[in-house]
């Protein structure tokens, strides 16, 4: 009998069966230590899965490499200037920053109302009134940070900036609390201090944005400008890098050519501010791939653990039955033969135990995404292991099996026939 | 059926090897059955265990069948035990979680046979050993009369050459000893060739022929009246 005949014939396993199914509670102790392995990895990994996939949707509506800078106060006295001086962002700055850093994918300039401190804008619709955030944007914003528009309406375009219309894209609470549940808001027009504009949008609002809140209202850039005699004066850019670049090499360059534009120190930290999303993406993801490798690497180490009590087993099951196994190489058993039958053992327990706690770890993964599933807040989403690294665990597992069962089979072969016999 | 020529054998023993066979020569025809005697320790099982291929002798010629062993790895060892050796123990060694069945199929399933053909012939030897009916019964119960009429059908099943019964009446009260003699003494009837191990003369009186030994050399080797169990 050559060896893949024997693995694929029926009777080999009847025997594998046989001797397994003869000691229940050996068998059962034994693959819990592989069961409990393969469980923690599953429900570890499936976990990390879930905390990345969670991280990752907190950030689905905001370019990974993207940024904030502003202007705050300059720390050091430079060419004339003293200390405490406010540089102001300009709308040409934008320009200079595009042409002067080729990383630079989308640059949008952006100024607000009721943000960093200033009073929000007074909304008015027929009878109702609230104050709430306005912010001037161009239609390239959009590339960076994505805003859903409900149907039927839009975002800023090109055209609204061109005609400086008086248009606004309002916020889920904003047509809450100024409509009738009824009423479609698109068409209608609203008073933002003083000022008709008409609506042409209502945004979903995806938690994760920033500081931007579901009331906020959205108006072209130049509409902006006049309503609040702004000029060329910026609140702050939000830049996106292209996914090659670096994000904080990116921030540096801006802030570097800001310096130089306003005239501030090069050494100046504190002039412009800035906050680097990509940046703290980076350390969000490489904390949650630092969890799955700690996830595999324990899941491992268990499943390990395991499997050497499945080899520690055998081996006393061996001993156990070293007067069997001289009776079956009395009757013609081939030390392969023996060899074989202990390792497909070893093999079916570590498998069995395996796919067990593939299923057990699958239950619990499904039963805390049933915990997690409307805690929008809680960066965790989806947990699942890739089949991949399922079936590499059970590839390793099955690995495993084989090598730690040789150890016994190696012991049940190593004693004589006529010694194993004698044995009582 | 068998020869063996100056067959020696001796065990370590830390630094001193005790040489429990000194010579041994025996020619052994199909058909026969032969008692090999002798007081304990004086090589009985020795002996049978190098025919029976469970154990190599240190110098010697050992042909069985005409077929010179020599050289034995334990894998050619392990397909002639299966091929031309049928094993009796003293203590059964049925395997206890396996059913009197399948402990006679276990042979032929190291002979390769498939599983229907296995069951069958399995079968077949239970009834010849008077347990046809005790086919699916664990070991644990059956009666030592009964465990070693399976353990004689299980040697039998693999249509081995010679059968080895290493005191197969050993453990035995004498009814059931006398039980097991018949069937060594039917089967024999119907050709097989039968080395009995025993201590006992009433047992060896039961064969055909008596080979005595004595501290390692054949004392005696005689043909004797057979006393036939009914
Ligand atoms: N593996 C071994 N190692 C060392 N000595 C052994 C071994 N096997 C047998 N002997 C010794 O060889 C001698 C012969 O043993 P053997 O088993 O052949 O005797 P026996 O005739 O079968 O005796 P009994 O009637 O008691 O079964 C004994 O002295 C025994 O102690
Ligand atoms: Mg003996």
């Amino acid at each position: 009998m050559n060896s893949l005949k024997i693995i694929f014939d029926w009777d080999t396993w009847q025997e594998i069966f046989g001797s397994i199914a003869k000691n229940k509670t050996r068998t059962i102790i034994t693959v819990i230590g592989v069961l409990w392995g393969i469980f923690i990895y599953i429900s570890l990994s499936g976990s990390a899965k879930g905390l990345d996939n969670g991280f990752e949707r907190q950030f689905e509506n905001i370019a990974m490499n993207s940024m904030f800078i502003w202007a705050a106060r300059t720390s050091i006295p430079y060419s004339g200037f003293k200390v405490g001086r406010s540089p102001q962002l300009k709308i040409q700055n934008a320009t200079t920053l595009k042409q002067q850093i080729p990383e630079i994918q989308f640059i949008a300039p952006r100024n607000a109302k009721g943000v960093f401190g200033s009073i929000p804008a007074q909304v008015v619709r027929k009878n109702k009134s609230k104050p709430y955030n306005i912010y001037g944007d161009f239609p390239v914003y959009t590339k960076i940070a994505t805003k859903k528009i409900y149907d039927n309406g839009r975002f800023i375009n090109d055209e609204d900036i061109k005609y400086e219309r008086k248009v606004c894209v309002i916020g889920e609470r904003t047509q809450l609390e100024l409509f009738e549940p009824d009423e479609d808001p698109v068409g209608q027009y609203v008073r933002i201090d003083d000022v008709y504009f008409k609506v042409i949008g209502v945004h979903k609002f995806i938690q994760g944005g920033g500081f931007e809140t579901d009331g906020d209202i959205f108006i072209p850039f130049e509409t902006y400008r006049k309503l609040y005699n702004t000029g060329d004066d910026v609140d702050w850019f939000t830049i996106a890098a292209y996914d090659y670049a670096d994000a904080v090499a990116v921030e540096k360059k801006v802030k570097q050519t800001l310096k130089r534009i306003h005239r501030v120190s090069p050494e100046d930290e504190r002039a412009f501010g800035a906050f680097n999303i990509g940046e703290v993406f980076t350390k969000i993801m490489g904390f949650a791939k630092g969890m799955t490798f700690l996830s595999l690497v324990v899941g491992l180490a268990t499943i390990f653990a395991g499997v050497i009590g499945i080899g520690n087993i055998l081996m006393i099951s061996v001993n156990e039955r070293t007067k069997e196994l001289g009776v079956r190489r009395a009757l013609g058993a081939t030390p392969g033969e023996v060899r074989m039958q202990i390792v497909l053992e070893s093999v079916f327990l570590t498998t069995i135990a395996g796919i067990f706690g593939i299923i057990l770890g699958s239950f619990m993964l499904a039963a805390i995404n049933l915990f997690t599933i409307d805690k929008t807040d809680f960066p965790y989403t989806n947990p699942t292991v890739p089949i991949p690294l399922v079936l590499g665990a059970l590839l390793i597992m099955v690995t495993l099996g084989t090598l730690i069962g040789l150890i016994p089979a190696q012991r049940a072969v190593s004693i004589k026939p006529i010694d194993a016999l004698r044995e009582e | 059926m068998i020869e063996i020529k100056n067959i020696y054998k001796s065990y370590k023993m830390g630094n001193s090897s005790l040489q429990v066979l000194k010579g041994i020569n025996i020619e052994i025809a199909e058909g026969e059955l032969v008692a090999i005697m002798g007081s304990s320790g004086s090589g009985k099982s020795t002996l049978l265990n190098i025919l029976g291929m469970l154990d190599v002798a240190d110098e010697g010629v050992y042909k069985l069948d005409d077929v010179l062993i020599e050289n034995l790895d334990e894998t050619l060892a392990a397909k002639y035990r299966n091929k031309f050796l049928g094993f009796v123990f003293q203590s059964f060694n049925l395997i206890n979680y396996k059913s009197a069945l399948e402990n006679v199929a276990l042979p032929l399933y190291y002979q390769g046979l498939n599983r229907k053909l296995r069951q069958k012939t399995a079968l077949d030897y239970l009834e010849k050993v008077g347990l046809g009916n005790w086919s699916s019964h664990l070991p644990s119960e059956l009666s030592g009369g009964q465990k070693q009429r399976v353990a004689i059908a299980r040697a039998l099943a693999s249509q081995p050459k010679v059968l080895l019964a290493d005191e197969p009446t050993g453990a035995l009260d004498s009814v059931t000893s006398n039980e097991v003699m018949g069937l060594i003494q039917q089967i024999n009837n119907e050709g097989k060739t039968i080395l009995v191990v025993t201590h006992e003369i009433d047992i060896a009186n039961m064969c055909k022929r008596i080979v005595t030994l004595k501290d390692g050399v054949i004392l005696e080797d005689k043909k004797v009246k057979q006393v036939l169990i009914s």
